[in-house]
């Protein structure tokens, strides 16, 4: 099972690395805020199996924390995005 | 048995990641990617922590993780709703 989960882990790095191609090369601010909120639900999923490989409860809350700043760090960028000027 | 749900569901998760993970890539415009990545995102997420509240049984970790899921299904689809109505904005203010 831990096995199976360190596996699920690398698995997941390995498509953050492909949505971060679209994040690096994408050519409009919305393509990178569409790769950036794909990299944070990712990296929630990914503390919550790190928290299950190492039998640590409280990573749990850390995965709480982390999706709410993710809503709001992508809330800000978003009204950013649509009242901003020049080369879009 | 719950191990093996478990697993299940986490490989569904993956696979789900794994298909938006290629839709962002190789989708043509800003607003299809927005389209094919968030619902994708959303259930794989979802999927692989219901996997993991079957593996936890019934402690407060699995209330936690519920609490996750509740949040993510809400926030996650407005997010996507937030970021395509900016790109759409910013299309109609260039054009005009």
């Amino acid at each position: 099972m831990d096995k199976f989960f360190v596996f699920s882990v690398v698995f997941l790095c390995f498509t953050i690395l492909i949505c971060m191609y679209r994040v690096v090369m994408g050519p409009t601010k919305g393509d990178r805020m569409i790769g950036i909120n794909i990299i944070g639900t990712k990296t929630m999923v990914i503390i919550a199996l790190t928290s299950f490989i190492l039998k640590e409860n409280y990573f749990i809350d850390v995965v709480l924390v982390y999706a709410l700043i993710n809503y709001i760090g992508s809330y800000v960028v978003t009204r950013g995005i649509a009242t901003s000027k020049g080369e879009f | 048995m719950a191990d093996f749900l478990s697993i299940l569901l986490i490989s569904l998760g993956l696979f789900f990641f794994l298909v938006g993970a290629i839709g962002v890539i190789r989708f043509p415009d800003a607003l299809t990617r927005a389209h094919g990545a968030a619902k994708s995102d959303t259930l794989g997420a979802a999927l692989c922590i219901v996997g993991l509240m079957i593996k936890a049984g019934f402690t407060p970790v699995s209330f936690k993780l519920m609490l996750i899921v509740f949040f993510l299904w809400t926030a996650n689809p407005t997010a996507a709703h937030m970021v395509a109505k900016a790109i759409t904005v910013k299309k109609m203010t260039e054009e005009r």
